[in-house]
């Protein structure tokens, strides 16, 4: 922590003061130099992605590697959205993340509005079957879903990628999180002006909660854009695949691997998780990090 | 209790709990459900055949090398890569949390790989890690004459899995810990500053019991994590190899069920990873905050 007191003393003064200040300027640059780092290291290898996406093979492996933009940055990204199939694999990701997105929102702010607002019996039993599936990761359970789904009919199919997500604990306790800090008042009035629940949900609970639809939003579209192995395991033809199994098809080309296509590809695969992640993280903290302090 | 519970309808609720409560039970109960009873079976010629065998696939797994090898494998990485992750992640959100210039670029230039897939970092350290034309042996050779064989040495390609999913978890915890350290309450910082602590003191003395909670609760995200987020890693970088070195278990439980079909073994191992996922959520559920995420 920064020694805040002692910066507001004149410059002039005689004393211990001015060294005081040289070791707290000195301690700051040294923050700084170890940030800085920490930042390079982070961002170093998604910079170095990004300059071979642009190079040729030839560029690639010349001796010693050239750290500056290629000659093939156009051809490269060309290459692999239109050979490789990534285009194809973009849009697929984008439906299943954006079906599961918008749908869990729905489907979550439905259930957080029985569990808050609503006297019912056996609430506390269904609270408690909606927790327990905190335990249950999918990938625990791959083998069975698998066999379930393939049962289903679904094998090869949006749906398998899209229908198990669409609930969640995580997205019902995120809205029952808002709603419980929203003051009782509020619901009260709204009843004695006779409106009735959707009504109240839509015209009050809706606008109070865009923090949390902006954090749900980054959460499940980064989650699910991010999934490989269960897509790797249900989808099994290359129409219907997402485009971070596609990218394993860049790396495993029968001649020797073109690493600048595959760069490309990463970059594509990459930037609409983080475009969204970019737009919305400060939504993203606040409603999520910095929920529900006591 | 419930204050806010205003409204009461014998049916409205319902209707709008079905559609959470028909997707768990279909999508995750039962299929926990299955996994349970699956395991109990040996399933061959692609699930043609499935015989009872009681607990027979749990006695091979606990008595065949080959599993006892995979345990201490994800055992190891979990460990080293909870406690490099969330150290690291600790240490650099107090230096964020500093009040210094650009805190908020310095925030946002480590967090931003939360939004990375393993997949791509996968792929890309592939790249960087390649043992004839990658760019790090490069750096190595020139500057210490040394271009080790990443993915073919037990040991460093082990460590290369670890270093990759350090490097794409560390912002997780920075996201969380940064937040911790906003809602710390000044005044006790300020009573030990007044006191003439150190900071070295009142980090350890105030600051980190202070985390306790949130500490708990990033030790289960992270272990859980290292549990599953660790497939992509695998299989694009090291496939298990050299001979199983680096074969964890959520990895072997595909191979077993997917590309073997040995559908019941890798069942069991799914119960065995649900039991460990089940005592770290009843540790965070007892010790932690309330706070739930999966990201799921």
């Amino acid at each position: 922590m920064a020694q805040s007191q002692v910066q507001t003393q004149p410059s002039r003064r005689p004393g211990p003061r001015p060294t005081l200040r040289r070791r707290k300027m000195m301690s700051h640059l040294v923050v700084h130099l170890l940030l800085l780092a920490a930042v390079f290291v982070v961002a170093a290898p998604l910079l170095i992605a990004f300059i071979f996406s642009t190079q040729t093979p030839a560029q690639i492996f010349s001796y010693p590697p050239k750290f500056t933009i290629g000659s093939a940055l156009v051809e490269n990204y060309k290459t692999a959205w239109y050979e490789y199939n990534l285009g194809v694999y973009m849009k697929n990701s984008f439906i299943i993340a954006v079906a599961v997105t918008v749908g869990k929102t729905i489907v979550s702010f439905m259930a957080a509005l029985a569990l808050v607002y609503f006297r019912f019996p056996l609430k506390g039993a269904i609270f408690t079957f909606i927790l327990l599936t905190l335990m249950m990761p999918t990938e625990i359970m791959i083998v069975a879903l698998f066999e379930l789904v393939t049962k289903l009919g679904w094998s090869n199919s949006y749906a398998a990628l899209i229908v198990p997500f669409l609930a969640s604990a995580t997205g019902t306790f995120l809205f029952r999180q808002q709603f419980l800090q929203i003051p009782t008042s509020l619901v009260d009035a709204a009843k004695i002006d006779g409106a009735g629940p959707l009504r109240f949900a839509w015209s009050i609970l809706l606008p109070m909660s865009f923090n949390v639809i902006a954090a749900m939003a980054v959460i499940q579209f980064v989650y699910m854009w991010n999934q490989y192995l269960w897509p790797l395991i249900v989808i099994r033809e290359n129409a219907r695949q997402v485009v971070q199994v596609g990218l394993k098809g860049l790396t495993s080309g029968q001649d020797a691997t073109n690493w600048g296509i595959v760069m490309a590809g990463t970059i594509i695969a990459l930037l609409p998780a983080l475009i969204v992640f970019m737009l919305l993280q400060e939504q993203f903290s606040r409603g999520f990090a910095m929920s529900e302090e006591k | 209790m419930d204050t806010h519970a205003a409204y009461k309808s014998r049916w409205l609720p319902w209707v709008l709990l079905a559609p959470t409560f028909v997707i768990l039970l279909v999508f995750l109960y039962y299929p926990t459900f299955e996994t349970f009873i699956l395991s109990l079976y040996r399933v061959a010629f692609f699930g043609l055949s499935k015989q009872f065998v009681g607990f027979g696939n749990y006695k091979e797994i606990f008595t065949n090398p080959e599993y006892l090898q995979i345990f201490w494998n994800t055992a190891i990485f979990a460990f080293l890569v909870v406690l490099l992750s969330m150290s690291v992640g600790l240490g650099l959100s107090v230096l964020a949390n500093q009040k210094i210039r650009g805190r908020g670029f310095y925030r946002l230039m480590l967090i931003w790989p939360y939004a990375l897939s393993p997949a791509v970092a996968g792929v890309i350290f592939l790249f960087l890690f390649n043992e004839q034309s990658g760019i790090v042996n490069y750096l190595l050779g020139i500057t210490l004459g040394i271009t080790p064989n990443w993915l073919t040495d037990p040991v460093l390609a082990m460590a290369l899995l670890i270093f990759v999913a350090v490097w794409k978890n560390v912002g997780y915890n920075v996201v969380f810990y940064i937040a911790g350290l906003q809602n710390l309450p000044g005044e006790v910082l300020e009573a030990a500053l007044i006191d003439g602590a150190t900071p070295w003191q009142r980090f350890w003395k105030i600051t980190f019991p202070l985390l306790g909670p949130m500490t708990i609760f990033l030790l289960i995200m992270n272990t859980i994590y290292a549990f599953f987020d660790a497939f992509a890693f695998v299989d694009l970088l090291t496939k298990g190899g050299p001979s199983n070195a680096t074969n964890l278990l959520i990895y072997n439980i595909y191979r077993d069920g997917f590309e073997y079909y040995k559908t019941g073994l890798a069942a069991a191992q799914s119960v065995i990873l649900f039991v460990a996922v089940v005592i770290l959520t009843i540790i965070q559920l007892r010790f932690g905050e309330s706070r739930t995420h999966y990201g799921g």
